[in-house]
């Protein structure tokens, strides 16, 4: 049996961690202060107090160890952990899981991101791209080649985040990338209309979750943090926004 | 609108949701209910606009119906309602007049870029109020649905 020291401490390691994952990978404020006041409770803390930011969160419990600081310094959409972090929350509610194993699991959680396949996420760019265009534009004719261009600025969108890690730079280029090929494709009478190739195209560069994550933070009551994500939405779309116009005025 | 330009609108729909869906890294047994949702909302709003509702109201029914959906979803599959509205709101997105408003802007018509930007401005807002609305329907019925297992 552990002291009483040691487990208060895998407490706040344990709801400190699942929390950082979560707002790392795009979840709202609420979702994140519920599941770790959960975390607390079911692991007998009697009493907890939370402070839930987009850069940091900071937890205390009651018991011997003080309150502890988690910065949040990564940001990136991966919503499958979102829901493994919720699962196993669900599993150690039900005690199907201990302490130990679940804080175990997060950090193993946290070192490997099961994403799907390379060439699936090519292939969901092209299918964002193209079916778009046809619903928002009506365009048929045009819709292999809105698929084409879609997936190579989000080839483009995909290799710069590796390597900048500003996504608001990539976004930008990727956008360029697209209103110069759109254009193209034009000259050479691949696509008919470059308004409707551009439309589509972008659309796998949308900042859905921080619109959605904004809007539900605010309406929670998180004053801070909503209003923050939507700025990050309001600079991606911009970023979008001056790609194109940049090919546009130029060409 | 003929009934073949409908059918490629919805399986277009259904299809991009599912899409986008992947590219937020999704997890898979998720991926068809958000489709579905988005699928739902799209008709709503399309409903709307063919019946004479415009725009904005046809974006704020869409973004209700989506919210509401999502949060049963959520309850059924026992996941993050997140998961379910975030790629559903996709095809709401007023991607046409935002890019009407750029290419406006670029071109110098400034006039014309407004009235644009006045569009993407109301229907944003309309996505969001509509999200805030079904919000208030999900509390409302928690409590109700919360009242009811307590007797």
């Amino acid at each position: 049996m552990p002291s009483s020291k040691e487990r208060d401490q895998l407490i706040l390691h344990t709801a400190l961690t699942a929390g950082r994952i979560m707002i790392e990978n795009g979840s709202e404020i609420e979702r994140v202060e519920d599941t770790m006041t959960r975390i607390a409770t079911n692991a007998g803390a009697q009493t907890s107090q939370l402070f839930v930011m987009i850069t940091g969160i900071l937890m205390a419990i009651n018991g011997e160890v003080g309150a502890q600081i988690q910065p949040v310094k990564r940001r990136t959409f991966d919503l499958e952990k979102i829901a493994v972090v919720n699962d196993l929350s669900r599993k150690f509610a039900e005690q199907a899981i201990t302490l130990q194993e679940f804080a175990d699991r997060l950090d193993h959680l946290d070192a490997v991101s099961k994403y799907f396949p390379f060439w699936v996420q090519l292939l969901a760019a092209a299918l964002v791209s193209g079916p778009l265009e046809v619903v928002f534009r009506h365009n048929l004719p045009d819709f292999w080649i809105t698929c084409l261009v879609g997936m190579l600025g989000w080839l483009v969108y995909y290799a710069l985040s590796k390597y900048i890690r500003i996504r608001f730079l990539s976004e930008f280029a990727a956008s360029a990338v697209i209103g110069v090929l759109a254009v193209l494709s034009h000259h050479l009478g691949l696509g008919n209309n470059v308004d409707d190739i551009i439309i589509g195209s972008v659309m796998p560069l949308v900042p859905g979750v921080p619109i959605t994550n904004s809007v539900r933070d605010i309406l929670a009551g998180n004053l801070v943090s909503g209003p923050a994500r939507g700025i990050e939405a309001l600079v991606s779309a911009a970023a979008i926004g001056f790609g194109i116009a940049m090919v546009l005025q130029f060409l | 609108m003929s009934v073949l330009e409908f059918i490629i609108e919805v399986a277009g729909t259904y299809v991009a949701t599912i899409a986008f869906g992947i590219l937020l890294n999704i997890p898979r047994r998720a991926l068809n209910m958000g489709g579905w949702i988005g699928v739902l909302g799209y008709l709503v709003y399309r409903f709307t606009v063919l019946w004479g509702g415009g725009y904005v109201i046809g974006n704020l029914l869409g973004a209700v119906l989506i919210g509401v959906a999502s949060l049963q979803a959520a309850r059924w599959k026992k996941m993050p309602m997140i998961l379910f509205n975030i790629p559903a709101l996709v095809p709401l997105v007023p991607g046409g007049q935002a890019y009407e408003m750029i290419k406006n802007f670029a071109l110098g018509q400034n006039n014309l870029a407004l009235s644009f930007l006045l569009q993407v401005v109301m229907i944003s807002g309309a996505i969001a109020f509509g999200f805030l609305l079904s919000e208030l329907v999900n509390r409302l019925r928690q409590r109700v649905w919360r009242h009811h297992r307590h007797i």
